[in-house]
Order: C-alpha cells, then structure tokens, then sequence
C-alpha cells in the first residue's frame, strides 16, 4: 500500500475537506492505484537535471507603483455568503 | 438559409454586403439552441436576453460602417472564463452563485471585437475531467451520438460548435480540454502556446499548464479567433510580450519542403484501428502535398501523464485553498466554528473527482513526499520539454492522433479514474513543454463518430499549426456531414 487509510484522513485535513468513512476506503484504494502508477518516474535517473516549473522562461513582472481603479469594498463584499458592514463575517475563531 | 450553420468569415462576408443583420444571425442561433439543447446539453446559461440586445448593438454598428472581425458573430463561452454581472460557476456548486464583478482579458477582446455572446459553457467541475461528466449541472451529450460524451474538460463548448448552436467558442485546455473535445465533436480546437493567451480572469486550475483557445468550424475562423485572443496582457504576469502575426496569413499556403514529425511513440497499442487508418491518410494527404513525414522519437513520452498527475494536482490543491466558504460562492450551513465551516463548505461544495485531485496534490505536496513526488515530476518535465527542442530540430511540426479513440460512451469510465485519465494521453504532453497544438477533423469512423489529428509545433509556432491545418482540410476532400438531432 502507498498510503494508508489513516494517512488519507490526515491529508483530508489538511485539504480541509471532511470526508466520510465510505469516500475514505474509496479514496484510499484510488489515490493507491494512482500513486502506483506514478512509481514509474522512478524508473528514470533525474539526479541531475534541474526541475522546470515553467515551460516559457519567466522574470518577475514589474509595473510602476501607481495608483489605478480598483474593485472596492462594496463590490468586494457583494459575493460573500455573509458580510456585515465592511467585514466578511464567519463564524467564531477564538474561544 | 440556416446561418447558425456558416462560418465566422462566411457570416462576416454577408454582413458587410448587408445580407444579412446581426440580429438574424442571433435569432437564427437561438432557435437551434431552442430546438436541440434538451437533448445536448451544451450550455449551463444560455444568456439569449443579453445576446439579442449585443445583436441589435452590432447592428447599430453595422449601420455606421463600423465593421470588426467579430461584429454580430454569436460565440459561446467556457463558464471558466468571468463575465461581469453574468454568473460564472466553473461547473461546481462551490461557485453557484458567483458573479464575477470584472471580465477576463477575453471576454473583453471578444466584445471589443464586436462579439455576440450566446452563453456560458458546460464544462468538468473545475476542468478537471476529460468527459464532461464532474459538472454539477449534469452531462453534456456528443451531438453525433448522445449516448456518448463530447471530450472534456471543454464538452459544452465543443458540442455546441459541432451541434451549430454558436459560431465559434471558447474553452481552456491544462492536459487536452480543447483538442481531445473537438476532435470527439469533430471540429477544430487550437491550445495556443503558454503565455500566448491571457489566462486573466480565467478560474485557474493549474496555473503552469492552464492556456485558453477557439473552437471553430473550421481552420480559417480559428485564425480569425487566434487574432482576436492573442496578445500580452500587462494584468496577467506569464503573458508574453511579443507581436501577434495575423494568423490569416497562413490559412492556405504552401508546405512544400516541410519535415513532419511521426513520433514513433505515439503509435501504440490500445489505438483504435480506426483512428489509426484515419491518420494513415492523414499523412497521405500531407505527403500529396509537398510534405515529407520523418520518424522522430519522443523518449520520454510514457511517463507524461505520470509527470501530469503530480504537476496539475499540485497546482490545483493550492488554486482551489481560495473556496472556503468566506469571501464567494457556497457556504454550509451549521458549522461549529471556522475549521468545521471550511470543511463542511468543501465537502458538500466539490465533488468527487475534484476532491480527488485536491487529495492527490495535498498529499504530492505534504511534508517527506515534495521531493519524491514534486520535485521528481518537475524534473522529468524538464526532460519531456527537451524532448520537445530536440525533435524541432529535425522537423518542422509532429503530426499524432489527438485521442486514441473515438469518443466513449457516457459512464463507461467514471469508476476508473486512471482509465479516464488515458484518454489524453496523446494532448498531455504539449502543456508540459508549453508548446501549441491543434486538432483538425480527419474523418469518421464506420459509427459515423469524428475524428481529429493533432500538429504540434515549437513555441509561438502557432502559424505553422494554422498553415498545415488548412492544407489538410483543403486537400482532404472529406466528406461534409452534419449531426442528425
């Protein structure tokens, strides 16, 4: 097994995704299967190559620090599933 | 005259002889729309208030003789791409009632252009499928076999350029969600080089491979589309700053002389016999035609989708952190405090194969497994593009089959992710090493199920692609045959 049940349930949190007991058997024999398949990478020697992250050559994009429109608070605020005031509002965080 | 059937360029000729009006045009897209979308399913919004009043605005246009390459011309749009004001769900129910308050760099080149948005697209959850099945607002059916699936992740836009309920639309491809869905629908469908496309306001799924591109009826509107789409875009930091050609400049031409890539490695078992005849004449047409077909290796093409299946995923679960229920889209109800909120908001917003993903990439990138499985993928990377440079070397653009079969049938590989995954085996490759690819109608099988062959060429080649592509449509004498719905 690449990875366990147990170990399927600890990435869940850390996607904070609940997921119940039968997504998690599910899961955990897919993302084995999948895991598996990957192995294959394995098979080539790449100690010496240097990773690509980007297919084009990338430089950090700069423009002048000037001041231009942007969307606002109201606007901002009009998708939220609840807000108040100027504020998203979320249920408690601290005890 | 049913002119939801013609082309962007043969439209754009009536307009400016005053034909026709855009308002015609429109309403002659609507009613198809009306008579064959139960059955199709291409659209999530067909938007048909808001496409009658931008008709009757081209019109006024037209009246001043202010004419643009799109003025009038219905398109349809992926429900990737943001539209102010109009609802924009990316397929999932996390995004339900998301409206976006700007447009993406697109929907603002294509208005500019004098475009008719019709409606947004069907599309996987997220993108991330390759049959159209993950949307939260039910599957889309193949014009030419509704038991079967249009291709995915850009299904809806496919099938309704292949059903003629828009003239042209748009989609976005990360491993093959353009070319694997029009060559299913059996239309064109160009994935521009990265960086060539503004992927400003598009919902980004895995921002390194993530490329937006036309789906048109034939190659000549796919260069007029690629005119209108191409170009830096100072607000999108992977744009590239250099000039557009004008891509109608290659429709027709000449090949003579050209060196065509067959990669020896593309032609493997598990190909549909079918497909395989299909591209044997293929490259019949191409060699009748000044080409000259020269075996060429790409070694590292087996373990692209490996390479893909970390990289994408990865990227994914980082992009999709933003749904958590705070600032748009779907909250659930009854959540203890914040953490369980987030949870819940996740479980019940995304769906499997989405959830699926964000686990993979989670896990590819959880602390002990980055270098084993991130880092290795992005090396092997570097060796798929190298493959890529080497192989230009030798010739001027690859021909392949775009997918290994024609399209399946609907529900026959949703239990098996990795047999899902299989059937962009062939499209992957081209967003790993940023290159263009383009698929092209090249037949039918004995089922009456299109087609499509691929041509894939160096970095902002896209001409190239156009060039070859309108060879071989213009020489192939294929039949032309239109779904029966």
């Amino acid at each position: 097994m690449k990875i366990s049940s147990s170990e399927v349930e600890y990435v869940a949190h850390l996607a904070r995704l609940e997921i119940s007991d039968q997504e998690k058997e599910v899961f955990t024999s897919q993302l084995n299967d999948i895991l598996l398949y990957i192995d294959k990478l394995n098979n080539l020697a790449t100690q010496d190559v240097i990773p690509l992250s980007h297919a084009i050559a990338v430089t950090n994009a700069f423009r002048d620090d000037t001041i231009s429109d942007s969307i606002g608070t109201e606007k901002s605020l009009t998708n939220a599933p609840d807000a108040r005031g100027e504020f998203f509002r979320v249920p408690k965080v601290i005890e | 005259m049913e002119l939801n059937r013609l082309t962007i360029h043969e439209l754009h000729d009536k307009i400016k002889s005053g034909e026709v009006a855009a308002r015609q045009i429109t309403e002659s897209v609507l009613a198809r729309i009306n008579a064959v979308e139960k059955r199709v399913h291409a659209y999530i919004r067909p938007l048909p208030a808001e496409a009658l009043a931008a008709a009757d605005r081209a019109d006024a246009d037209i009246k001043q003789g202010n004419i643009k390459p799109l003025t009038g011309i219905p398109v349809a749009l992926k429900d990737i791409v943001c539209t102010k004001g109009i609802a924009t769900t990316c397929g999932s129910h996390i995004l339900d009632n998301f409206i976006p308050p700007y447009d993406a760099t697109v929907v603002e080149k294509l208005r500019n252009a004098g475009a008719v948005f019709v409606g947004k697209t069907n599309m996987d959850e997220f993108a991330m499928g390759s049959s159209t099945e993950t949307s939260y607002f039910g599957v889309t059916r193949n014009p030419w076999d509704l038991e079967r699936i249009p291709g995915g992740s850009s299904g809806g836009s496919s099938a309704a350029v292949a059903a003629d309920e828009c003239i042209a639309s748009v989609g976005s491809d990360t491993g093959g969600s353009i070319r694997q869905p029009a060559s299913l629908c059996g239309v064109v469908g160009l994935k521009p080089t990265y960086g060539r496309v503004s992927r400003f306001g598009l919902i980004a799924f895995a921002s390194s491979l993530d490329q937006i591109g036309p789906f048109t009826k034939d190659v000549e509107d796919c260069a007029i589309m690629m005119n209108v789409l191409a170009g830096y875009d100072p607000r999108e930091s992977t744009s590239v700053k250099m000039d557009v050609p004008d891509y109608r400049q290659f429709v027709g031409g000449d090949i003579t002389g050209w060196k065509i890539g067959i990669p020896r490695e593309y032609f493997i078992e598990g190909i549909d016999p079918e497909v395989s005849t299909a591209i044997k004449n293929v490259v019949d047409v191409i060699e009748k035609n000044g080409g000259r077909c020269v075996d060429i290796s790409l070694p590292h093409t087996e373990y692209c989708l490996a390479v893909y299946y970390i990289i994408a995923p990865a990227e994914a679960s980082s992009n999709l952190a933003r749904y958590d229920g705070v600032k748009y889209g779907f909250r659930a109800a009854d959540a203890r405090d914040l953490l369980d909120m987030y949870k819940k908001t996740r479980m019940q917003g995304f769906g499997a194969e989405v959830k699926r993903r964000i686990m993979i990439g989670t896990y590819a990138l959880s602390a002990g497994y980055y270098d084993a499985y991130y880092k290795k993928a992005s090396q092997v990377r570097a060796l798929i593009k190298t493959d890529f440079a080497e192989a230009f070397q030798k010739c001027d653009v690859i021909l392949t089959p775009t997918t290994p079969t024609p399209a399946f049938k609907i529900g026959e590989k949703t239990d098996n992710p990795l047999q899902m995954y299989l059937s962009d085996i062939f499209t992957i490759s081209a967003n790993l090493a940023g290159i263009p690819g383009i698929s092209v109608p090249c037949g039918f099988t004995k089922a009456g199920l299109p087609v499509g062959v691929q041509f894939l060429a160096g970095h902002f080649e896209e001409g190239k692609l156009i060039r070859i592509a309108s060879v071989y449509e213009r020489n192939a004498q294929l039949e032309k045959r239109r779904p029966c719905l």
